[in-house]
């Protein structure tokens, strides 16, 4: 059974992270090279004596393949990582006579974007590099908290009885009135346009990734499974 | 004399293994987006970003 949820997670992992990595190279990595512009001084916004205008245009991703090849490496380790935890999921909704097709799968994998990416986003909005943010533990320890009660509050929404899908509501509402931690003052050197567009864009491909994941995970744990 | 009384323990041979994959994917994501060590933070770190893990 370990057997059949690990190489099922991997499978998807591998294929979802293959394509996640694809779209971050086209439509994010170009935005987070053009924050590092800013970051780095190279490109400075509103400068004291000269025009307000900054030119809106995104450097290509140039021929630094090693910083890439890790980029596509951690998208696979990271999306291998989350289909663990959905195929133990599943795995578990099985054990309480739920199952979960490939297209059941979409959902899931909806329902895990909406807990992993977009949920703590509201708190702590994906970062342009160049973005100065408080200590990065308390904010790690939001996000995971922020993580574990969304997760938890759609499994109550979607199977508890009774009272519990209230409950489970009142999960994804407490971390957002607790509040994520933020500075008091405003920092920013890049222009709102491109730090907007950088949180949307990379929203968007965590999306895309994480429909891919609930459905290739489900696809493989299903099509793996030695009981059929 | 203590008596122990051992009711209700039917364990579920299959939760072991699913809390065992559950957590293999949780030490993953501790190496990919969470841990401050700076060698793998600086290769992972386009990565955290393009994935909104709370980076530096």
């Amino acid at each position: 059974m370990t057997k059949h949820l690990l190489t099922s997670a991997l499978f998807a992992g591998v294929v979802t992270g293959l394509i996640a990595a694809l779209l971050q190279f086209h439509f994010v990595i170009p935005l987070l090279l053009e924050g590092e512009l800013y970051e780095a001084g190279a490109r400075i916004h509103f400068p004291i004596n000269g025009s307000p205008q900054s030119p809106a245009e995104a450097p290509d991703l140039g021929a630094d393949w090693g910083r890439h090849m890790m980029t596509l490496t951690f998208n696979l380790v990271t999306y291998t990582g989350y289909g663990l935890m959905l195929v133990a999921l599943y795995a578990f909704a099985k054990t309480r006579a739920i199952s979960v097709t490939p297209r059941q799968g979409i959902i899931w994998g909806l329902a895990g974007f909406f807990a992993v990416q977009l949920a703590p986003a509201l708190g702590l909005p994906p970062e342009l590099p160049g973005t100065l943010t408080p200590e990065v533990l308390p904010r790690q320890i939001w996000w995971s908290l922020t993580i574990l009660s969304t997760a938890t509050g759609l499994g109550l929404i979607a199977f508890g009885r009774g009272f519990l899908p209230l409950l489970g509501i009142g999960l994804l509402v407490v971390p957002h009135i607790i509040g994520a931690p933020h500075l008091n003052t405003y920092w920013g050197v890049a222009p709102p346009e491109l730090s907007a567009h950088f949180v949307t864009l990379s929203l968007g491909a965590a999306l895309a990734g994480w429909v891919l994941l609930g459905f290739f995970t489900a696809y493989f744990w299903n099509r793996l499974d030695p009981e059929q | 004399m203590t008596t122990t009384t051992l009711t209700n323990t039917r364990t579920d041979s299959k939760i072991l293994p699913i809390a065992t994959v559950f957590l293999a994917g949780v030490m993953l994501l501790l190496v990919s987006g969470i841990a401050q060590a700076t060698v793998l933070h600086d290769a992972a770190h386009d990565q955290r970003h393009a994935m909104a893990f709370p980076c530096h």
